[in-house]
């Protein structure tokens, strides 16, 4: 990757002694479409609420992360509320909930146009109208003063994405955009932002569950397992070739193309507490090729080839030519 | 919008109805105010001569019928005790409790709204343990206990204020500290745990997100959201406006509407008590109406189911 858009290193957040990320190496490239999968609880959302700030005060967060030329980890607020919203834009997974029912639609985008590109007023009013109709909201015009609750679970996370469109990001993070909706829904609002990083050439991070969602619509996949990124690769490669045993898990439980999605469930075990790491790699209680080396030390990240790397030490003992 | 009222004044003046019922009853059945207001050692044939006066002797259905003829018509009764009318009597009375009720009120939110936003705001530091411990006080001592206590500090041992009374604006000032500070702990826990409430909401979330300053998405965002459980409270505060002195007239000796129910009670004016209850019950119930109605302003979920 040349000049990354932005860049995680070393990142770590504590929630009061249960660590919840240990350490994220994850670069995004401008204009490319990142999915980010794992099972629940593996830190997925916590990663990009820490890099935007948005996590709670008692959160304890280390580590780099940079927008550009800017550290955006420690910064001072009037830095981090030109950044979101403005250069990184997030959205999430209950749309229903994540506007606010007390303020119309058009007011809630208008707020994010004022913020970033100072429109106010009528100006306001007529982008903010813009944007709705790019997100495909019928009406648009009547739309604007309708209410939250007005709104379908589909049509909210439409008035979201209009939002987070409001200050032109370079960066759209959306986590788990579309698991609160139905399957056609779904498919639309994928759809919508696969047609919406085209029109505008912003980066895209798809955080989820589901690795056929993932794999539809992104270029490159990080696979993360609690705390930590196990495995990265070009989307074609990872199912090619998966070499994390968690990868390869996760692929397993894929269902076949044709058939219905299933929950990532298939692999025996679950994810550890947080406050109950096993030392070495966090998987290898589920792992079937664990060994006793496997709970010596967290494994690093060995590059098995340009733009594909495994935390594993199985993948890297293969790589030495016997 | 009509239907939705229609409803609510139906609602009011059943509770009305029954509130007035219900003391009805348990005044006449508690005690012969004949015997209670002539003394106990009066001659028997003035209590006759009473309880024809006053209608005492017809049985109690038939009284009840009468009396609430007699309200329907718009008469209130007069008092057994000095024969003025018993709505005169009360109403003359109002403007005193208000003068405690009235200022004690803006303390409540005066001091218990900012309060339980900085608790919530700054929650788990210092300033959110030091709110709550005051709040938990304020809110367990009752207030005849916390007026005794003030008397004790500020009339008695530093004489700075009298201790009862009405001569002047300085006399006031106790009791309402005493109503002010009570309320002002409910409504500052309260308001916290609203406020916590919506701060923990994805919407809150969502204004960060696109760039609003944090001053600005509590001003903007949680406080109009937290404004909304909040109102039901202040809705109860308004109500009590005319009863809520009761304790404290009576620990302060402050000739309103409080004092005036406890004496009429221990007497038995039943048409004095009763034009009382009727009046607290007309102004809880109105000042449930106007909750109803700051709910409609206030959250649009509402406004739409009631419309
Ligand atoms: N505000 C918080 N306070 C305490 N712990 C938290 C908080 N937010 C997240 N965590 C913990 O951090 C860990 C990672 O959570 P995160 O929400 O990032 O998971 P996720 O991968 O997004 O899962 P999901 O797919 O369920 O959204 C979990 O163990 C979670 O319990
Ligand atoms: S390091 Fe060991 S336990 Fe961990 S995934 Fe690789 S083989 Fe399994
Ligand atoms: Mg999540």
């Amino acid at each position: 990757m040349s000049e990354p858009l932005i860049a995680l290193r070393g990142l770590t957040v504590d929630f009061g002694g249960a660590p919840a990320l240990r350490g994220i190496d994850l670069a995004v490239a401008p204009g490319e479409a990142l999915g980010l999968v794992g099972e629940s609880g593996c830190g997925k959302s916590v990663t990009w609420l820490a890099a935007l700030g948005l996590l709670p005060g008692r959160a304890r967060i280390a580590g780099s992360v940079r927008l550009g030329g800017e550290e955006l980890l420690g910064a001072p607020p009037a830095l981090l509320d030109r950044v979101r919203g403005g250069r990184v834009a997030m959205i999430f997974q209950d749309p229903a909930s994540s506007l606010n029912p007390v303020h119309r639609i058009g007011r809630q985008v208008a707020e994010a146009l004022g913020l970033h590109r100072g429109l106010r007023g009528a100006a306001a009013r007529a982008e903010a109208r813009r944007l709705l109709d790019q997100v495909g909201i019928p009406d648009a015009g009547r739309r604007l003063d309708a209410y939250p609750h007005e709104l379908s679970g589909g049509q909210s996370q439409r008035v979201m994405i209009a939002m987070a469109l409001a200050g032109r990001p370079e960066l759209l993070v959306a986590d788990e955009p579309t698991t609160a909706l139905d399957v056609t829904i779904q498919a639309q609002i994928l759809d919508l932002l696969g047609a919406l990083r085209r029109e505008t050439g912003m980066a895209l991070v798809l955080i989820s569950h589901d690795l056929g969602v993932v794999s539809e619509t992104c270029e490159r996949v990080a696979v993360m397992y609690a705390g930590r990124i196990v495995e990265e690769a070009p989307v074609d490669r990872l199912f090619a070739r998966p070499t994390h045993p968690y990868t390869q898990g996760l692929l397993g439980a894929l269902p076949p193309l044709d058939g219905p999605r299933r929950p990532l469930a298939a692999i025996p075990g679950g994810v550890p507490e947080p406050n109950a790491m096993p030392p070495g790699c966090a998987f290898a209680p589920r792992c079937p090729h664990a060994a006793a080396a496997c709970a010596a030390g967290v494994p690093a990240p060995v590059p098995i080839e340009p733009g594909h790397a495994a935390a594993c030490l199985r993948a890297a003992r293969e790589l030495v030519p016997a | 919008m009509l239907r939705f009222f229609g409803f609510r004044l139906l609602r009011a003046a059943i509770t009305i109805v029954m509130v007035v019922s219900f003391a009805f009853v348990v005044l006449r059945l508690s005690g012969d105010p004949a015997q209670i207001i002539m003394g106990a050692d009066a001659p028997p044939e003035a209590i006759a001569a009473f309880r024809r006066a006053w209608g005492l002797e017809e049985p109690l259905w038939l009284q009840y019928f009468h009396y609430f003829g007699a309200i329907l018509s718009g008469d209130l009764g007069r008092s057994m005790r000095d024969g003025r009318d018993a709505i005169a009597l009360v109403v003359e009375r109002i403007p005193a409790t208000l003068a405690l009720t009235v200022p004690a009120l803006l303390i409540k939110l005066g001091l218990g709204i900012p309060a339980g936003i900085t608790a919530a705001l700054h929650r788990n530091s210092f300033i959110d343990r030091a709110v709550m411990m005051l709040a938990v006080a304020g809110f367990t001592v009752p207030s005849f206990v916390l007026g005794l206590l003030l008397v004790l500090v500020f009339a008695v041992q530093l004489g700075w204020l009298p201790s009862g009374g009405q001569e002047s604006w300085r006399h006031a000032i106790l009791p309402i500290v005493t109503m002010g500070v009570g309320g002002a702990a409910v409504l500052a826990r309260f308001t916290r745990s609203a406020m916590l409430e919506v701060l923990g909401q994805p919407y809150i979330r969502t204004a960060s997100a696109k760039g609003v300053p944090w001053r600005a998405v509590v001003w903007g965002h949680a406080l109009p959201n937290a404004a909304i459980p909040t109102v039901t409270i202040i809705g109860f505060m308004v109500g009590s406006l005319i009863a809520g002195a009761v304790v404290v007239e009576s620990v302060f000796s402050w000739p309103g509407v409080g004092r005036l129910l406890v004496v009429a009670v221990a007497n038995r004016d039943l048409a004095v008590v009763q034009c009382i209850l009727l009046l607290v019950a007309a102004t809880m119930v109105t000042a449930n109406l106007v909750v109803d109605l700051l709910y409609g302003a206030l959250d649009p979920r509402l406004r739409q189911r009631t419309a």
